[in-house]
């Protein structure tokens, strides 16, 4: 069981999403960064896709009431438990009634916290992920509060090793492992590099001006931007002719541009279909660069053609996959 | 059948099978949905049908290492895509369901009636009986968890949009914008002019499915009295 002693500015259960009910209008929601929840479930011997709690800018303070093997990836938001440092992408052994707290935000603004066995929640339309807006999944539809209590599943038969191997080191109240993963691995950018767009089916039916602007100039994620899309706010983008869209369905990273002019990135809990003319697609590998991006922050696009960015997805996916072999290998 | 695919990101694609709504691309998107209801490629995760398209999303990495290609997963699903409309027969009638939905109209749940009627030149009652006249159908369903875009309104009865939206919508409300008309499965913001409400549940999460409604229902709005009204409400509860 863990406690949450003081809640934080969004903090939600979430896994890889709801898939299959799309048709019926239903979203997808799940992480905002995707590669960071899978990789914090992995080092803690989970399957990818048991949820996880993503923290959002202002962490929260969470008990953990029995021994617990943990592991915090994504943003650096000043971790410490116990009142000391510990260390992202790791796995992390914790004494029972130890105390996890979250200070200034160093990068990133989202955080996701595994827990070996992951947090037991019923499963809604087959997902534990949090649907804010219907009130539906996750921890009782909505963010966790302040004296939530969950409980926390039964551990596997790789946890238990990895456990077993930690705990020969458990004199302290936490044991962190030495190694840990290098996020850097898995991105092919480095920070201030434009993300990586993927032209949209109807980028031709902006104007020339339009569309040289799309790809030059700055953006800034304005303060209207949460887990639903990002609005952007910067050189207005117009269509050559105005024209009737039909609505159609969207996915995560989809750039559409409302009438305004202001490019919308969709995210993870974007509606099902959009009206609205696709400018661009983002490439997957670039969308955990987005997810822990905030209000403020400018960004910038540069183009990459759609067999290349399908081409480093499947890298990307590889590179995960021998992470999963590497712990399992480790540990066994 | 004339088709073209795009990608949408590296996990979808796009079937186009038309560039304006009409009942011919929908009766299309009906068929395909069918073929894919009823034979579901292994690679494929879930699709969405809406008015002259389907996306169909796939796991690129899993596509790879199932079916041993050497393509892009990109590639490869396309043909997998003209092979298998190649090899179906698209000349079976689909079945349509009708879902009758009955609607208390006017009074406190429907607090727009008059504007509607009166910006048409038409008593309440005229507006009711046409409403529950028309031959609707579900062309997709988006926007919010079970909500229908319905097609088929008589334009008798069409009315603007409220200049100032309201701020909550309550839940079965049955409305008007424009052309359309729909109802809304759960409590949303919205500017739509209300004309009623039904009892009836459209989105129930723990229902398999948890949508009343599938795109290319059929729909008969039928009217209801307030006492049948709080009585199905009381017995869905």
């Amino acid at each position: 069981m863990i406690i949450v002693k003081k809640a934080g500015l969004l903090t939600s259960i979430q896994d890889l999403g709801r898939r299959g009910f799309q048709k019926y209008g239903v979203i997808v929601s799940g992480a905002m960064d995707r590669l960071a929840h899978r990789v914090a479930n992995l080092l803690v011997g989970n399957e990818e896709d048991l949820p996880t709690i993503e923290i959002t800018l202002l962490g929260p303070t969470i008990e953990f009431q029995q021994d617990s093997l943990i592991a915090i990836c994504g943003g650096d938001l000043s971790a410490t438990i116990n009142g000391k440092p510990i260390g992202l992408w790791r796995p992390i052994l914790v004494k029972a009634n130890s105390e996890l707290k979250f200070g200034a935000c160093k990068t990133g603004c989202r955080v996701y916290l595994a827990v070996a066995g992951g947090f037991t929640v019923p499963t809604v339309m087959n997902s534990k992920s949090t649907y804010l807006r219907a009130g539906i999944g996750g921890y009782e539809g909505r963010p966790l509060r302040t004296g939530d209590q969950l409980s926390v599943g039964k551990t596997g038969e790789l946890s238990n090793r990895i456990m077993n191997q930690l705990s020969r080191f458990f004199t302290e109240d936490i044991v962190e492992e030495k190694w840990q993963v290098n996020p850097m691995r898995f991105f092919e950018m480095k920070r201030g590099q434009a993300v990586r767009v993927i032209k949209g089916r109807h980028f031709h039916l902006f104007s020339k001006e339009s569309q040289d602007t799309f790809f030059q100039n700055d953006y800034t994620i304005s303060n209207q931007s949460d887990r639903m899309g990002y609005r952007l706010k910067g050189k207005e983008l117009i269509l050559s002719e105005k024209e009737e869209m039909i609505s159609e369905a969207v996915n995560f990273g989809t750039i559409q541009v409302p009438a305004d002019g202001n490019p919308i990135i969709l995210l993870a809990d974007r509606q099902t279909t959009g009206g609205y003319p696709k400018i661009g697609q983002v490439a997957s590998v670039d969308l955990s660069i987005l997810a822990q991006a905030k209000p403020g922050d400018r960004i910038r696009f540069t183009e990459i053609s759609f067999e290349k960015a399908q081409f480093l997805y499947l890298k990307r996916e590889r590179k995960i996959h021998e992470l999963k072999l590497g712990i399992y290998l480790k540990y066994s | 059948m004339e088709y073209e695919l795009y990608p949408l990101g590296e996990d979808a694609v796009l079937i186009e099978l038309g560039k304006e709504i009409n009942l011919e691309t929908h009766h299309w998107v009906q068929m395909i949905t069918g073929l894919l209801e009823d034979n579901p490629p292994e690679w494929m995760i879930e699709f969405i049908p809406a008015f002259t398209t389907i996306t169909i999303f796939y796991d690129p990495f899993k596509i790879i290492k199932a079916f041993k290609t050497n393509q892009l997963p990109y590639t490869y699903v396309c043909q997998q895509i003209n092979f298998l409309f190649e090899q179906f027969n698209f000349d079976k009638s689909t079945q349509q369901r009708l879902v009758e939905i009955p609607v208390c109209y006017g009074g406190e749940l429907g607090p727009d009636l008059d504007i509607v009627a009166s910006v048409n030149q038409l008593t309440p009652e005229e507006v009711i009986q046409i409403h529950t006249s028309g031959d609707y159908i579900v062309y997709m369903i988006g926007f919010a968890p079970g909500f229908p875009y319905i097609g088929g309104m008589s334009e008798k009865i069409a009315a603007p949009r409220k200049e100032s939206p309201r701020l909550k919508i309550p839940e079965r409300s049955v409305g008007i914008a424009g052309m359309q008309t729909g109802i809304y499965p759960i409590e949303t913001p919205g500017g739509w002019q209300l004309i009623g409400r039904t009892p009836i549940r459209l989105f129930t999460p723990e229902a398999n499915p948890p949508s009343l409604l599938r795109a290319g229902d059929k729909i008969k709005f039928t009217a209801i009295s307030f006492e049948e009204y709080q009585a199905l409400e009381k017995r869905i509860g």
